[in-house]
């Protein structure tokens, strides 16, 4: 008996194994996947992180003190995630984390990082619809990418509107969003096709002929994808074999970058487009030194860059910053220092924390090379600021989110009530 | 009688008595020193640590219903996530109705997610959740429905073995891939989350939590309890003969798949609960709990606890989920390694798990001393 | 150079010169390159044709010093480079020297016409046919008074025909009656959809002019050919479907045979099937990778070579787990299943966690154009029957060799095999083995449709398991059953109820089959099948 609750207090000692409650470095927390599904995209994000880190404690570090990372793996397990984050936050006792890729992992993580008043910084374009107090959004918004890009494709002549996604929130919220505002610019509902397919669909066989069949009504036909991550391969692959090219029916992907390229034989790709705001191909030296010090980092000189790295770099930089100016790595404290700071992005100009928690940032339109690069053929004149809501869904056209104005100070004030609701009172 | 029944069964051996005595230590100390112990006393422990060890216990309840079915009935199922993850889906809906007009857009009757999807209305499936009896119930009876049609088609027509692992693999994975989709009114991909309170008790409150927690300890002791009760009735001999001959049980004259039914049924229950008490705790249920993967992991554990034991399967979903939660922070890149290591280890060389090892060792003496007695007997007569 | 362009573009009456022409695509602005490739096209320049052909291949760059135009052909880091407008070899230079002539797709169009503008001449008569096609789309009298001269000196047949379709196309905008009758009737025969459209626009012009005799006899023969046409593309429909069918069918085919022999044959339930396809995939990777010159042949070399890999990390696995197992085949799954993330790390760990690009050999892309409303992609075509040669000759395999007989014999009854003197260590590691290295073939085909990554193999698994128990264990022709019928049953469904549903009613639909057939369509029978 003795000895049971010996064991038992020493397995409760080795959970709480590590936490050192007094140590004289910031703590960064990662929370990102290497193992499992997600593991593909977010590694990446993980080593940029590390980067980011090591880059700044070249420099000093922050506050005089070290930076030191905190690694764990959530192995794409969605209770994982929160498991974990209470796990950095609790135990590890980190002051800031960098985090999470999929929309459910972030929800997974929501209550924990509010509950905890921890922070966040997010960066993957998402389908917006929330803004929480304790997580900043430095990926792109529905209004930071897929419209820009559906105005740039009616500029060039297209009619006919394919929209095609993987089944989960992403997509359905920005077709819908897509639907809503194309119906507003007076397409016909005959001429949107809207399709979605499960996770990592790999036979495009019948979906593909469909979609040619559609193009070729005698309009100018495009399809916007929201299609996740491996599905996008066998699509590409049989869009090419079927014949369709980017002359006749472009594609428009939001989540096809660089990296998900350097898995692809671009060569029947050539023409296709994706809409982000940033392309490793932008030019500015801000980016050369970027990339040279990633692929330094990396020591792979083919390694290719992303956009959610510079979302991470951006949120990373403005942390920092926030931190310096506000003395300390206090949430309550480094949160009101970030509102309205800037700092310069990877493309030429500059990022700015909105009170929403959302970016200002330019949106860029490429056009995918043989070498597995963007071309890009299409950029906003200045940055756009990213909406926490849409202004094209009803339910939310009414909501804004502003934590700095005290008659709001919350992530989603209803305009027409004058109250907030939901889990930000 | 009443303390005899539970001396027989919660008392009855070793195994049962560590576990026993384990679970109530865990049940009243972790409790009284994450709430009575003030934070900054080394004796205190973490939020953390309890809706860790909270999600262990549903875990162990878990993996005790996958070895009812599969250490003492012989069939190896590898769906019971998808039982484990419809008892979750049902508390999961319960929770969401009690968020009330506090979602995000501030909705009195939909949830969030069907807000931003246009539903007009509630559909028929949801309604009565907000009501927890209901809820209740369902937590029971939504797995056990699942697993009296699937065992009765399964079971009447002799489907056996390793057809009948396959065909439940097929089974949680066909609900895994409905479940995804969006429009089947389940929350898709993301699921149910950002619940915010249970019976009243507002969910991020520690008081909830330790009382979550220990509602699990009491549910897996209960669990434990029954399966004794059932394996150590004239039910369970029948149980463990079709495990071991159906055909000669069935030729003499028991309606085998009766048993086997209703074995199936109680076991998916438990299971049912075990989902239930894991939602609350970790705040999120999503489709991939069906994934086959998981269902395939819960089998593990219980291989390496130990099967046909019951206290080897929670003694082996704690072990494997510790390994788990110390590996992925300890040692991130290479902790599928490690486990992927343990599983082929253990299969290899421990057929009969941790608990074996143990019950080897003890043998051994006991061998021994029976063998001298039995000589001495020899010499007697 | 290209302000000066831009001006005289305004001034709209410069007569630039070939080599002005050429160096002016060093601009920044689209739609000035737009103007230059059309002035590049009726240039006649003996050039033109490769300048604008290479322009859309990606190759045309200028130097960074002196802004020559070049077609660069750049192999890592060096480059080849020709002088444009003349034609005259230029030596070597780097990339890092070069900038590339930039196109969008609005190019890419102009490109396109233009070329076919220029390959109407070309000795290859596939060229000139699609050349022709290209033109479907913008037709008017001075593009079809062209084709009309170009019909008096064509000689092959299908090239006169895509002709007179191009030129019927222009007729159905003709104010005659007759001429637009005719032309209606004609095309009736034509399955481009160009056509269709042309049609169908027609039907919607004619119903709101003035309803005379003659326009009604117009939309009816209009309606009449479009019903002909519809029909016809109709069944070229369910022909691509079932197509589209076989090719699922065979993919699942090639995912399951391996499985067919390790878990029908053997009875070990093997989790680590899927990375056994996973370590094929890489293999074809890593041959592209070691042989960059020669991707036309690296699939040809990575089949074997995927076979031997697989089918020895196959054996590697059965002497060093699996063997211990045998008669705990519920047991082969837990230890199969940590091998599988093991090996899954592994290539983490030593490759990369992201996916990886394996390029399709030229042969292996593209379709085969049976009609305008009916291709088949090569890629799949060439699929179905390697899937179908794999189990040809594993069939042969297990039936006619001596090995084939001894595997049978242990599967049968290991104790009597052993006491006849089969050595049945042996044999199981190598039946093993052989289900393991199919399994890297199936890799190697999968390595052309899908991602090549860590994950490849859990996409396959349940897939595979469910091939094999549908069309019963232990039967090859039961896997070649199971697999075409559900790959066809999920292709014929999926129009109707998308893809998800379909794939989860074949699920449901296996469920209860294995209801009414315990042990799969194709059950062994006899002593064997009661373990």
């Amino acid at each position: 008996m003795k000895k049971l609750s010996l064991w038992s207090v020493l397995c409760v000692a080795m959970i709480a194994w590590s936490s050192s409650a007094f140590s004289d470095t910031i703590k960064v927390g990662v929370l990102h996947s290497l193992s499992g599904t997600m593991a593909i995209s977010e590694t990446t994000l993980k080593d940029t992180v590390l980067m980011m880190v090591e880059e700044q404690n070249k420099a000093g570090g922050l506050l005089g003190k070290q930076l030191e990372a905190v690694v764990v793996d959530p192995a794409s397990d969605w209770p994982l995630f929160a498991e974990k984050m209470r796990e950095l936050v609790e135990v590890h006792k980190v002051d800031v984390i960098f985090g999470c890729w999929t929309s459910v992992s972030r929800k997974s993580v929501l209550p924990v990082v509010e509950e905890l008043n921890g922070l966040l910084f997010y960066p993957v374009q998402y389908e917006g619809e929330e803004s929480s107090k304790n997580v900043f959004y430095t990926g792109a918004s529905p209004n930071q990418q897929a419209i820009p890009a559906v105005d740039y494709l009616m500029d060039g002549g297209v009619e006919r509107w394919v929209l095609a996604g993987t089944d989960y929130v992403y997509p359905r919220t920005t077709n819908k969003i897509l639907e809503s505002y194309l119906k507003l610019k007076g397409v016909d509902e005959k001429d949107i096709m809207i399709n979605y397919t499960p996770f990592s669909h790999s036979d495009w066989q019948t979906i593909v002929s469909d979609i040619k069949q559609f193009g070729s009504a005698g309009k100018k036909t495009a399809v916007v994808s929201t299609i996740n991550g491996d599905a996008n391969v066998p699509f590409y692959k049989e869009l090419g074999n079927q014949g369709l090219s980017a002359e006749d029916i472009p594609v428009v992907a939001f989540s096809v970058g660089e990296e998900e390229l350097s898995g692809i034989d671009t060569a029947p790709l050539v023409g296709h487009l994706a809409a982000w705001n940033y392309f490793q191909s932008a030019e500015s030296e801000e980016n050369d030194s970027f990339i040279e010090a990633w692929q330094a980092f990396i020591g792979n000189e083919d390694r290719v860059t992303n956009d959610p790295m510079e979302a991470t770099y951006i949120g990373f930089k403005m942390w920092a910053e926030a931190v310096s100016k506000a003395g300390t790595t206090e949430v309550d404290k480094v949160r009101p220092a970030m509102y309205g700071l800037e700092v310069p992005n990877l493309t030429g100009g500059t990022a700015v924390m909105n009170t929403n928690h959302h970016l200002s940032k330019p949106v860029l339109i490429g056009e995918i090379q043989d070498d597995g690069q963007f071309e890009i053929v299409w950029s906003t004149d200045g940055e756009v600021k990213g909406d926490a809501w849409t202004d094209y869904l009803p339910e939310s056209a009414v909501i804004v989110s502003d934590w700095a104005d005290p008659a709001i100070n919350c992530g989603n004030f209803n305009t027409e009530t004058k109250k907030c609701s939901g889990q930000n009172y | 009688m009443e303390k005899s029944l539970i001396q027989r069964l919660l008392l009855s051996d070793t195994g049962s008595k560590i576990l026993t005595i384990v679970i109530i230590f865990i049940a009243i100390v972790v409790p009284v020193l994450n709430l009575l112990v003030p934070v900054d006393s080394p004796l205190h422990i973490s939020t953390y640590t309890v809706t860790l060890l909270g999600k262990y216990l549903c875990y162990a309840l878990l993996a005790l219903s996958v070895d009812l079915v599969w250490g003492y009935l012989g069939i190896l199922s590898l769906g019971h996530g998808a039982f484990f993850a419809l008892g979750g889906y049902a508390m999961g809906m319960y929770l969401m109705r009690q968020i009330g007009d506090r979602g995000v857009y501030g909705n009195p009757l939909l949830p969030d997610f069907m807000v931003f999807l246009n539903w007009g209305s509630l559909p028929w499936y949801w309604f009565g959740f907000d009501h927890f009896p209901l809820a209740l119930l369902m937590m029971f009876a939504a797995p056990g429905i699942l697993a009296f049609v699937f065992g009765w088609l399964a079971f009447r027509s002799r489907v056996t073995g390793v057809y009948l692992s396959i065909m439940t693999q097929a089974m949680t994975y066909a609900l895994m891939l409905a479940f995804f989709q969006n429009d089947f009114g389940f929350g898709g991909n993301n699921g149910l989350t950002d619940f915010k309170e249970i019976l009243g008790f507002n969910l991020q409150d520690n008081t909830t939590r330790c009382a979550l927690f220990v509602a699990s300890a009491v549910a897996l002791l209960s669990g434990y309890a029954f399966c004794k009760y059932i394996a150590q009735s004239r039910l369970g001999s029948l149980v463990m003969a079709i495990r071991d001959s159906e055909s000669r049980v069935r030729f003499m004259g028991y309606r085998d798949e009766h048993i086997k039914l209703f074995i199936f049924v109680i076991s998916a229950m438990l299971a049912g609960i075990a989902g239930a008490l894991y939602v609350p705790q970790v705040g999120i249920i999503n489709p991939s709990e069906f994934a086959p993967i998981r269902s395939i992991e819960l089998v593990i554990w219980v291989a390496i606890g130990g099967r046909g034991t019951l206290y080897g399967a929670v003694l082996g979903a704690f072990v494997v989920n510790y390994a788990k939660t110390f590996f992925t922070a300890w040692a991130p890149e290479a902790w599928l390694f490690i486990l992927g290591g343990i599983f082929v280890f253990v299969t290899v060389f421990m057929p009969k798990g941790l608990v074996g090892i143990y019950n080897q060792a003890r043998s051994r003496n006991t061998r021994k001393k029976s063998m001298k007695e039995s000589q001495a007997n020899i010499r007697n007569s | 150079m290209s302000t000066s362009f831009a001006d005289a573009i305004d001034e709209g009456n410069t007569v630039l010169s070939f080599p002005e022409l050429v160096a002016s695509l060093t601009t920044k602005k689209f739609d000035e390159k737009a103007v230059i490739i059309k002035k590049i096209q009726e240039s006649e320049h003996p050039q033109s044709l490769i300048i604008l052909s290479k322009l859309l291949d990606g190759k045309i760059y200028y130097k960074k010093d002196d802004k020559t135009v070049v077609i660069a052909d750049i192999t890592k880091k060096t480059a080849s480079i020709i002088n444009a407008s003349t034609g005259e070899p230029l030596g070597q230079t780097t990339k890092k020297k070069l900038k590339k002539v930039g196109i969008n797709n609005k190019l890419r169009r102009a490109l396109n016409s233009s070329i076919a503008q220029l390959s109407l001449n070309n000795e290859d008569p596939k060229i000139r046919k699609s050349a022709v096609v290209e033109m479907f789309k913008n037709m008017d009298d001075e593009m079809s008074s062209i084709l009309q001269k170009q019909l008096g000196v064509e000689k092959n047949k299908h090239v006169i025909k895509t002709l007179e379709t191009a030129i019927s196309i222009n007729q159905l905008k003709s104010s005659v009656h007759d001429d637009k009758l005719q032309a209606i009737e004609s095309l009736s025969n034509s399955l481009y959809p160009e056509v269709r459209v042309a049609l169908n626009q027609l039907e919607k012009n004619l119903s709101t002019s003035p309803q005379t005799s003659q326009t009604l006899t117009l939309i009816e023969t209009t309606q009449n050919s479009l019903k002909k046409i519809e029909s016809r593309v109709g069944i070229y429909k369910q022909i691509e479907n079932i197509f589209f069918g076989i090719s699922l069918g065979s993919v699942l085919l090639l995912i399951a045979v391996g499985l067919a022999i390790t878990f029908g044959v053997m009875g070990v339930i093997n989790m680590a099937h899927g990375e056994m396809l996973m370590l094929g995939a890489y293999t074809t990777y890593i041959i592209q990778l070691l042989l960059p010159n020669h991707i036309e042949y690296s699939i040809l070399i990575s089949i074997p070579t995927a076979f031997i890999f697989t089918g020895l990390v196959g054996i590697g696995i059965e002497r060093g787990v699996i063997r211990f197992l045998y008669g705990r085949p519920l047991e082969t799954l837990l230890a199969t299943f940590g091998i599988s993330l093991i090996l899954q790390q592994a290539v983490r760990t030593l490759i990369s966690p992201q996916n990886r690009a394996v390029s399709t050999p030229e042969w292996m892309s593209g379709s085969l154009d049976i009609n305008p409303a009916l291709s088949l992609t090569y890629n799949r075509l060439y699929i179905i029957i390697f899937a179908l040669l794999v189990l040809a000759g594993l069939m042969l395999l297990l039936n006619k060799s001596k090995f084939g007989l001894q595997v049978r014999a242990v599967t049968q009854n290991r104790s009597m095999a052993k006491a006849m003197g089969i050595k049945t260590d042996w044999v199981d590691a190598f039946t093993f083995g052989l289900g393991s290295g199919i399994a890297g073939i199936a890799g190697v085909a999968l390595s052309q449709l899908t991602n090549v990554g860590p994950n490849l193999g859990q996409a396959y698994i349940i897939d595979s398991f469910m091939v094999v128990v549908f069309g019963g264990v232990g039967n090859l022709w039961g896997t070649l059953f199971g697999a075409m019928t559900l790959g066809i049953a999920n292709k014929f469904l999926e129009p109707s109820m998308g893809a998800v549903l379909a794939k989860i009613i074949v699920l449901v639909f296996i469920i209860l089959f294995i209801q009414k057939r315990p042990r799969g369509m194709f059950a062994l029978k006899g002593r064997s099948a009661d373990n």
